[in-house]
């Protein structure tokens, strides 16, 4: 019984903590909050060379090979930095490309995602249905799919997206398809793009291989990806809020000694530690403990969804005025974790999950 | 990262679970001196199979368990749903204190008893005026021969009444700087100058008691740690009873939980459905396993560091306010699940099979071992480094 990083696990952090610090400064994410495309070529191929993008893809496939956990360890310090990127995008694509794509699908994309050569993207969500992956209406006929997804990240700059149709049958859609369109949509959070996919008899090709449950296994994993990005945010705003509360001074001295705004910052503290721990078991579990990983991840899912709101929200509040300005970066930090909330299925829609997966 | 036990420490609980199973003494007897003594003969029962004390060293008594042995047996002990021992503030709390601040001599005397609950030890620190501010407390010790006299009342003091030793708190230098002028006695609870009162609670149940001390004696050689240095080990005193609390904590929410999921499908909600169909409840039920698997984790995460880093760090605080929090959702789920039933109180209206009573106890969990609003405090100036208050 260890819970705690293996020295590989850590050294990967580290080695994150330090290259996003310096390639994502706030002026940066800045910039790229405000490029339509929001991200540049050179940050891509960087974080390519590291291997992040097939950080989890087997490797015969041409990635890592690496573990569930890893990605969680990566998803924290990109969440912590804030880094706006195509990443978790073009490793979901990856994630259910593997879960279900047949052999000559998998060597066609799988190697050249890895590598950083292509990125993908997932669209789950139909304009009008709720979260559930098996939940589209998409409409298909001989092979090619009508209908329009939302809030699709990262989709002008993907090669490709997987779109969820009805059954939880998922296929191949090349962005550049004459059927396609992709048009952008206004982010509530600036760091990710998003767009609508409006297909129109788009040529699909149908992931082949993949039944159910492997299909609800890389949801999990992406939910835990998610959950994961919203642990660094929050310990980000909880290190802000902490730094503020000792440094400014109202009525003759920090307001970091009055009750009201330390035991605001405790119960951060609280939360960050309980979203992280069931990230890393969630991880954990993906790589090592099938029989409840499903399960744990919509925990960590749910929790880090609340958590990542309520306590960048704390730490807005805890600024105070200088919280709301349009100039402090504290607005980026609770956008993206509200975002993040939001995608792939919130708190309530994992509560609910958890409840049904515990057999209430 | 590793979450499952090794071999070694599999056997390890396998073993436990296997004596616990087989040695299970039973539903505990209602009635209060009887069900005391049916608890000290189910902690010697314990004892005599080694299973007290299992992380005091071999020499002491106990076996020199692992931190994470300890922590398979705080889980086991509860999941087995057996009695609560006996003498558990001796076991958690004052061997643990006697171990780290005692001489040889108090090891020898005091550790054997305390194993084999032939003397129970009761914890004599907060007083009317000095709750959460412990170190304001006035009891006084005073010098008299080759002893000391204690005058001063004290509160909260769980089984005063079978109680043999007291874990004192007196203030033997007055004009000292309030922390430095404190010492810790063991005082023999039986004697004159020793009254001890019941002290009924919101649930109509008395577990505490209160202490009135009128020159009550203890000789010299029942100071552990020194003179002057009541306040270090006392601390050490409320560490260990933090530290280890955690992992029994998370269990006894996990079976709570597993209760109250069967008293939701139990229980008539709307439309002729049972509560358990009820989306706002399927809601909090979800947020509760949510929360106790935080509490699980946390702890076996507070584990792994602890194991790496020597000591306990003020985590543990942590633990028990959010395990306070948790339990009191849980309590008052139960309650809006029980609805127009919770009015009335089944039976004598004590003990875990009873909602409305585990409400009213659970009212106390956010106060009983440091009040929340202390553990935010500590949370706030020893982990996140914030200046302290005033």
């Amino acid at each position: 019984m260890n819970f705690q990083l293996s020295d590989d696990q850590r050294a990967i952090k580290r080695t994150a903590r330090d290259l996003l610090a310096s390639r994502y400064r706030p002026e940066t994410v800045r910039e790229l909050a405000d490029d339509e495309r929001g991200f540049t070529d050179e940050q891509w191929l960087e974080l390519a060379e590291l291997g992040w993008p097939g950080v989890i893809v087997p490797e015969a496939d041409g990635g890592l090979g690496l573990g569930a956990i890893e990605l969680v360890v990566i998803q924290e310090e990109i969440g912590y930095a804030l880094a706006p990127t195509p990443l978790l995008s073009t490793v979901s694509a990856a994630l259910l490309l593997v879960a279900a794509g047949d052999q000559e699908q998998r060597s066609r994309w799988l190697p050249s995602l890895a590598a950083g050569e292509t990125r993908g993207t997932v669209a789950v969500w139909d304009e009008r249905s709720g979260w559930a992956p098996d939940g589209s209406e998409l409409e298909s006929v001989d092979g090619r799919l009508t209908g329009t997804k939302v809030a699709v990240a990262d989709a002008a700059s993907a090669e490709f997206v997987i779109v969820a149709g009805a059954d939880a049958r998922h296929s191949l859609v090349r962005s550049d398809d004459p059927g396609a369109e992709i048009a952008p949509e206004r982010s509530l959070d600036p760091t990710r793009k998003l767009y609508t996919v409006k297909l129109s008899g788009a040529c699909a090709d149908q992931l082949r291989a993949g039944d159910g449950e492997r299909i609800t296994r890389a949801y999990a994993t992406i939910v835990t990806a998610v959950a994961a990005e919203n642990v660094g945010v929050a310990q980000r705003a909880l290190e802000m809020a902490v730094a503020h509360a000792k440094d400014r001074k109202q009525f003759g001295r920090a307001i970091g000694s009055y009750q009201a705004v330390s035991h605001r910052c405790a119960q951060m503290l609280l939360e960050v530690e309980g979203a992280r721990s069931l990230c890393y078991w969630a991880g954990w579990a993906l790589d090592h403990d099938p029989a409840v990983a499903v399960r744990a991840a919509s925990m960590a899912k749910a929790y880090a969804s609340d958590a990542g709101f309520r306590v960048t929200a704390a730490a807005l509040q805890v600024h105070g005025g200088i919280g709301f300005t349009w100039e402090h970066d504290l607005h980026f930090f609770l956008k993206r974790a509200k975002a993040n909330g939001h995608a792939f299925g919130d708190g309530r829609w994992h509560r609910d999950r958890v409840a049904e997966l515990s057999g209430i | 990262m590793d979450l499952t036990l090794s071999p070694s420490e599999q056997a390890f609980r396998d073993e436990l679970r296997a004596w616990l199973e087989a040695n299970h003494p039973g539903a505990v007897p209602r009635e209060e001196q009887g069900s005391f003594e049916f608890r000290r003969a189910w902690q010697r029962r314990l004892h005599d199979a080694g299973w007290a004390g299992i992380s005091w060293p071999e020499r002491y008594g106990g076996r020199g368990a692992s931190l994470i042995e300890q922590a398979i047996f705080n889980e086991e002990i509860v999941r087995a749903r057996t009695p609560q021992l006996a003498n558990v503030l001796g076991l958690a709390m004052g061997g643990p204190t006697v171990i780290a601040h005692g001489t040889e001599e108090q090891r020898q005397r005091y550790l054997p008893p305390i194993l084999s609950a032939d003397e129970i030890w009761c914890q004599g620190f907060s007083e009317p005026e000095s709750g959460s501010d412990l170190a304001s407390l006035k009891t006084r010790a005073t010098r008299s021969g080759d002893g000391w006299v204690i005058t001063g009342q004290k509160v909260w003091t769980t089984y005063a009444q079978h109680a043999k030793w007291c874990m004192l708190l007196a203030r033997t230098i007055p004009d000292a700087p309030r922390h430095q002028g404190l010492s810790y006695f063991l005082m023999d609870m039986e004697q004159e100058g020793v009254q001890v009162r019941p002290l009924r609670q919101i649930t109509g149940e008395a577990e505490f008691n209160e202490l009135f001390l009128e020159q009550a004696r203890v000789p010299e050689s029942n100071i552990i740690g020194g003179e002057g240095n009541g306040w270090a080990v006392a601390i050490t005193t409320l560490m260990h009873e933090r530290a280890t609390l955690a992992f029994g904590l998370q269990v006894s929410v996990q079976i709570a939980l597993q209760e109250l999921v069967e008293h939701a499908e139990r229980s008539p909600g709307s439309n002729g459905r049972a509560a358990a169909a009820d989306p706002l409840v399927r809601q909090r039920l979800a947020q509760l396993m949510i929360e106790a698997e935080v509490l699980r984790l946390n702890a076996y995460r507070g584990l792994s560091a602890t194991m790496q880093g020597g000591v306990p760090g003020p985590e543990g605080s942590l633990a028990k306010w959010h395990w306070s929090e948790v339990n009191q959702a849980l309590t008052e789920l139960a309650m809006d699940i029980s609805g127009v039933r919770a009015l009335a109180i089944e039976g004598d209206g004590v003990g875990d099979n009873n909602w409305t009573y585990r409400f009213l106890r659970a009212r106390a969990n956010s106060i009983e071992g440091g009040t929340t609003e202390i553990l935010k405090n500590i949370v706030a100036e020893r982990v996140l480094g914030l200046p302290r208050m005033r």
